[in-house]
Order: structure tokens, then C-alpha cells, then sequence
């Protein structure tokens, strides 16, 4: 996993409330069996027409923000469906960092899990970023995750993160194998378990 | 520490929720110092073929073993087709491909599978219970985010990526964040033809798409204890559309009937001490909850989304809202976006919406009752010219339990098509779509733009409801037709 530690970048303003998973990768793409040819998914049915042009009033069709490294988003963020190859297409689309009021829970989660790092933000800060996100000459932010500030023009701001989910962040850890430091833990947790509940064993 | 450990019984004890019961009795061990973060070991899980596949990979390309296999089930539901004559063909070459991956995925790791042409193949979250396999207290995390349907058994369930699919397959465990609680208390008794669909709608409708982001939802009151198992199963499945990451209800003997007999419930001695534990699981009576919401059972009524979030939702008497009647500017540019991709115009009665589809099926409400409540409002008559109607049961079972009860030609007489299980219109990943500006009556639980087929227009509803839509062939109050005005 890409550890995030201090990232410079174009952040991108997408306002909607409830921008769902079906909307950041639609069914069609999710018809494979690795995590490969999701960049085109990812929010295709915004981001093309019916023929397949880009539309051109989608911000992220648009200089500079084709190039955004952020998007700057609105409330529950990532809900709906568990489909992780919307946090795929994310990364593959160089999005390193979301910044919104609220995200979906299993959104959040996933991307976690794959260093996309989820900012929440009182709404005041969130418009604030917004507005200089909506501006080619105010979009360029930077985003420090050990010191846990986010720099706009004119602007800082520091955000909050439980300090297991910044860790495993700033470090790209594999969670797996870090669990599995502690299978002694897990396997005498599951013992004991199954002996007091026998009829899960 | 969080409110729901301040309050104290009068054992001197802290006063804890089942949810911090359940959590706590998962808990291998603490991540951080305050124990908000926990290492948590995960009871069971249902894997399908299309969220599943990068996991199993990733275990590949490690070369690590799954933990204990027989904690896993596999069913193929979500791409497959529903044609009436089965086959092990899917209904393209992806999703060939992917059906082909988790057979050969389960079979390499050891886990029993109920692929397409299996007798007890399912919706996930349909197949886990008529089993057997979601049995109170227990924790199970998977690869869907309708999981919480197994909150109906005072079960924590939750919708998980693919990568923690992969870390459940190689640990048995997840790395957890307790949620908030929220308690939402349900009052009274429902009004004649009101359901459970309806009274989670109404939920979704009062406190918002992230009304519950965050938190984990117990649901208690008088309309809950009435409820069937099949209706607890609707209401829990959709606290999702909410926010809600596990939605629970205490188990009690609605729970207990339900299991007994079950192929893979306990038996015998083990289903006695089984159950004796089980009649302990419930928030202490002085558990605090961080937020309490109260619903009166008896003003809820049949409830129809109009927009394309599953909180852009009315009561059947409404109309269509006015963008311009609200304040906030955000808001009001979402409606405008809804009524756009909707092809609505404020103030239309709702009843006047014409449909041209009508789907009932999914893993929200495509249970036996469901069926049999759908089929008391068809039996007799016909669906309406110009509307194609579809019944997908939630699983095989179901499809024959239906038809031994005839079910299948009440709906097929009316006009209905009765077809094999799936996901099918839910999500349109096979090829059960909607066209472009189609209007689909549905029993599903998401009403996302796209959702069920591009520029496909969903409204969510009650399966009776939907059956009434099919005969009216517009939206309409579906309690004349079951004789509950």
C-alpha cells in the first residue's frame, strides 16, 4: 500500500450529497476478477455521454482539475453498495485524498485499506475548501497527514483521525500480515470461544 | 467513555447495549488505549462471485490458507441469470468468468458452495437464514452491505470490501471500530396493509440517507416485537440505506420458532443451551443509548421514494415535493437533479405516476411472506396493458415452497412472469435491466440513479405494493387491495 505522508495536488469540487457507489463505479465495470480497467469506471456515467464523449461539463473532464490528486466532496460521501472497485478506480484515477463532512461507513473503510486517506471536516471548513477548490487559481492544496493539516490559499486547517487508521496510513502497513502477528492471541480467543459456545464449534 | 457505558446497573455493573455485548464478546483484544478500536473475530460469512474474486487472489498470491474454512459459505446470486430454464451458463463471458473463478476459488480453499445449479442456491442474505447458519449473538461480516439484514436474530452483521473479505479469509478476524448507538423505538401497532418495508422507509424518509452513519441501530418497541421474522429481515436489511453499519433487534421466541429445525441450527442438548444463552442477549435496562429515535407505528402509511436517494421518499396520499419549497441551497439542487433524472414534476400526486415495470424480488423483500402478501393483492386479476411484471424469489427454496403453495400461478395468471433467483434487478448486474426512462415499481432498496439500468427510473415500495402498481399500472395505495381500507 502507497503510504501518504505529505501530498501537493488540484483539488476538485463535487458537491453533491449521497453520491453513491453505483454512481462512482457503475455494474458494468464490475464485471471482472482482478482490479484492472477500473479508471474508465469511475464515475462513467458523469464523466461520458451516450456516445461516449466526455462531457464536458463534468469538473473532472476540465483543466486543471483533470489532473486532481483530491476531491473535495458533500454529506455521506461512498454510500450504498460494498463494492471496494469504487475506491479502485479512485486510486487509479490518482485521487489520493477525499475531504467531506461525512462518508459512508464500508466507503470509509475501503479506502483505507487501499491508502486512500478520508478527511471529515465541520461543514464551514468543507465550504471554505469547496470555494478555493471551485477556482483554477485557488485549487492547488496540500495535505500533511503526520501533522494532520490541510493547506489551501489563505487557508489551514488541521482535521482529526484515529491515530491505528493514521498509522497505517503514513506507514502503507499490509493489515494482514500485522493481524497476523497475533495469531497466538486469535487462536487461543477462538478456543476458549468455541468451548463456551459449543454448538458454533 | 461513551455514553452507552455511563449508565450503571444496580449490580454495580456497567449498563451495556447488545450491541457492546456482541462487541465485546468478539473482542481478541484492544488496539488502542480506550478500546474504541478492537481486534474483532468475525463468526461466519457468505461470499458471491463478484465481490470476491481480488481476495481469494491476493490469498494466492501470499500463499496464505483461509483460517477455518467451514466458517464460509459461497452462493452465486448476483450475475447470474433468472430465466425460467437454469443453466450453469451465465449470462455473458465476465460473468462466466467470474462464476467459474469462485467454483474454483471454493473449491481450492475448502468452502462449501450452492452454485447456480444448486438446490438451496439464494440471495445471500436469504440463503444464510433459511439454512440455519444466522443464529443469535453471533458476528458476521461479508462482502454485501445488506449483511445487516442478520440483525433480525440479535446477530451483528455488517458489509465488508473485498479486502476484508481477503483479512476475514486469512485471520478469522477484523481490525473494528465501535460505532455510535441508536436506538429507534417503534410504538403501537401498525395500520391494516402497512408493512415492514414501510416502517424503515418511514425511518429513512424522518432522519436521513446518513441519518445513522456511524452508528449501530437497535430497534425495539411494541410494531417490532409483532414483526415476522421475514419483516425484521426487511427492516434490518434496509438500516443500511441509512448509514446504519449493523442494525439489531433481541432475540426472542419469533427467533427461537424461526431456527428450530433448521438444517444447520443446533439440535438436540446443544439447541437447549443454545437457546438459554440466547434469552440473555438484550440491551441492560438501563443501557444508554447516544441517540434515541421514536416512531409511532400508527401514523406510518404505505411509503413510495419519489427521488433518487432512499430518503426522497412520501407517504402514497403525497405529491411530488417542490424544489423550490426548500431552504437549504444543496439540498434543493439534489431535488432538482432528482425530478430531472426522474422525469417528475413538483406537485404530482403520486398515484398518478405511471409505471411501465414491475419487480418483485431482491434480498429485501423477496422472502415467502413477501411473496404470499404480494399474491393475496394479484389473486383474481390482471397486471395492467402496457406493464411487463416480474417475480424473482429470494432463493430456490422459496421458489418451491411458493410453488407448493400455488403462489406461482396466482402471479403467473395475473400476467406476472415467475422466474428462477437472484439479485436480478436489484442491481442489474445480469441481464434483468430497465431501459432508459423506464419506470420501475420495485421492492428492492436502492433507488440510485442507474441503479436498475441506465436512465432506469426506481420507486421503492412495499412487494404488495408493487403488485397493486402492476394491476393499477400507475403507483397506488395498495391497502383496497388487501382489503384494509
Amino acid at each position: 500500500m502507497q503510504p501518504f505522508t505529505r501530498v501537493e495536488g488540484i483539488a476538485a469540487p463535487l458537491p453533491a450529497a449521497n453520491v453513491d457507489t453505483d454512481v462512482l463505479m457503475p455494474k458494468q465495470f464490475l464485471k471482472g476478477v482482478d482490479r484492472s480497467g477500473l479508471k474508465e469506471g469511475t464515475f462513467a456515467a458523469l464523466r461520458y455521454g451516450p456516445d461516449g464523449a466526455p462531457r464536458a461539463d463534468f469538473v473532472l473532464n476540465r483543466e486543471p482539475w483533470r489532473a486532481a490528486s483530491f476531491l473535495v466532496v458533500g454529506e455521506n460521501f461512498g454510500c450504498g453498495s460494498s463494492r471496494e472497485h469504487a475506491v479502485w478506480g479512485l486510486s487509479q484515477n490518482g485521487i489520493r485524498a477525499l475531504i467531506g463532512t461525512s462518508f459512508a461507513g464500508i466507503f470509509f473503510d475501503n479506502c483505507a485499506r487501499n491508502g486512500l486517506l478520508a478527511i471529515t471536516l465541520p461543514q464551514e471548513d468543507v465550504a471554505a475548501l469547496s470555494a478555493r477548490a471551485s477556482d483554477p487559481d485557488t485549487c492547488r492544496i496540500v495535505i500533511d497527514l503526520p501533522n494532520q493539516t490541510i493547506s489551501a490559499a489563505g487557508l489551514s486547517l488541521r482535521f482529526e483521525i484515529e491515530a491505528t487508521r493514521k498509522d497505517a496510513l503514513v506507514r502503507g502497513l499490509d493489515a494482514i500480515g500485522t493481524t497476523l502477528q497475533a495469531r497466538d492471541d486469535i487462536a487461543a480467543f477462538e478456543t476458549a470461544y468455541l468451548k463456551g459456545n459449543p454448538w458454533l464449534a | 467513555m461513551i455514553a452507552a457505558q455511563a449508565g450503571r446497573a444496580e449490580s454495580g455493573t456497567v449498563a451495556k447495549t447488545l450491541y457492546d455485548k456482541l462487541v465485546d464478546a468478539h473482542t481478541v483484544r484492544r488496539l488502542d488505549a480506550d478500546g474504541r478500536q478492537v481486534l474483532l473475530y468475525i463468526d461466519r460469512t457468505v461470499l458471491n462471485e463478484y465481490t470476491s474474486p481480488q481476495a481469494f487472489t491476493g490469498l494466492r498470491e501470499a500463499g496464505r490458507p483461509l483460517w477455518r474454512p467451514k466458517a464460509a459459505l459461497g452462493t452465486v446470486d448476483h450475475v447470474n441469470s433468472t430465466a425460467s430454464a437454469r443453466t450453469a451458463r451465465m449470462p455473458d463471458e465476465e460473468a462466466q468468468r467470474q462464476a467459474v473463478y469462485f467454483a474454483e476459488n471454493c473449491r481450492d480453499f475448502g468452502i462449501e458452495l450452492f452454485d447456480v445449479l444448486h438446490p438451496q442456491q439464494g440471495i445471500e442474505h436469504v440463503v444464510m437464514p433459511e439454512i440455519g447458519l444466522v443464529l443469535p449473538g453471533l458476528v458476521i461480516a461479508a462482502g454485501d452491505s445488506h449483511t445487516t439484514t442478520y440483525g433480525a436474530f440479535g446477530t451483528l452483521g455488517f458489509g465488508i470490501g473485498t479486502s476484508d473479505i481477503e483479512h476475514y479469509l486469512a485471520t478469522q478476524t477484523l481490525v473494528y471500530q465501535r460505532l455510535k448507538s441508536l436506538r429507534v423505538t417503534v410504538s403501537g401497532r401498525l395500520g391494516p396493509g402497512v408493512r415492514a418495508k414501510d416502517i424503515v422507509m418511514a425511518l429513512i424518509r424522518d432522519i436521513g440517507a446518513s441519518g445513522a452513519t456511524g452508528s449501530a441501530v437497535e430497534f425495539a418497541g411494541e410494531a417490532i416485537s409483532a414483526l415476522s421474522m421475514e419483516g425484521r429481515m426487511t427492516l434490518c436489511n434496509m438500516a443500511v440505506e441509512c448509514g446504519a453499519r449493523g442494525a439489531l433487534i433481541a432475540p426472542d421466541e419469533t427467533v427461537f420458532a424461526y431456527l428450530k429445525d433448521r438444517p444447520r441450527a443446533p439440535k438436540g442438548e446443544l439447541w437447549d443451551l443454545a437457546v438459554s444463552r440466547w434469552r440473555e442477549l438484550a440491551s441492560d435496562a438501563d443501557a444508554v443509548f447516544d441517540r434515541e429515535v421514536r416512531i409511532d407505528a400508527g401514523a406510518i402509511a404505505p411509503m413510495v421514494t419519489w427521488g433518487t436517494s432512499p430518503d426522497q421518499a412520501a407517504p402514497i396520499g403525497g405529491q411530488v415535493p417542490d424544489p423550490a419549497r426548500e431552504a437549504d441551497p444543496d439540498r434543493r439542487r439534489d431535488m432538482e437533479r432528482a425530478l430531472a433524472y426522474m422525469g417528475l414534476s413538483p406537485g404530482t400526486a403520486l398515484e398518478e405516476i405511471a409505471i411501465q415495470r414491475a419487480f418483485i424480488g431482491s434480498c429485501t423483500n423477496a422472502r415467502i411472506e413477501d411473496l404470499r402478501d404480494a399474491a393475496s393483492v394479484v389473486r383474481g386479476h390482471t397486471v395492467a396493458p402496457g406493464v411487463r411484471a416480474m417475480v424473482v424469489p429470494g432463493s430456490s427454496a422459496v421458489k418451491r415452497q411458493a410453488e407448493e403453495e400455488g403462489l406461482d400461478r396466482i402471479f403467473a395468471d395475473a400476467g406476472f412472469e415467475w422466474r428462477q433467483s437472484g439479485c436480478s434487478m436489484c442491481l442489474a448486474m445480469n441481464d434483468d435491466v430497465l431501459g432508459a426512462g423506464e419506470r420501475c415499481a420495485s421492492s428492492t432498496n436502492r433507488n440510485f440513479e442507474g441503479r436498475q439500468g441506465t436512465g432506469g427510473r426506481t420507486h421503492l415500495m412495499s412487494p404488495a405494493m408493487v403488485a397493486a402498481a402492476a394491476l393499477a399500472g400507475r403507483i397506488c395505495d395498495p391497502r383496497p387491495y388487501l382489503g384494509a381500507e
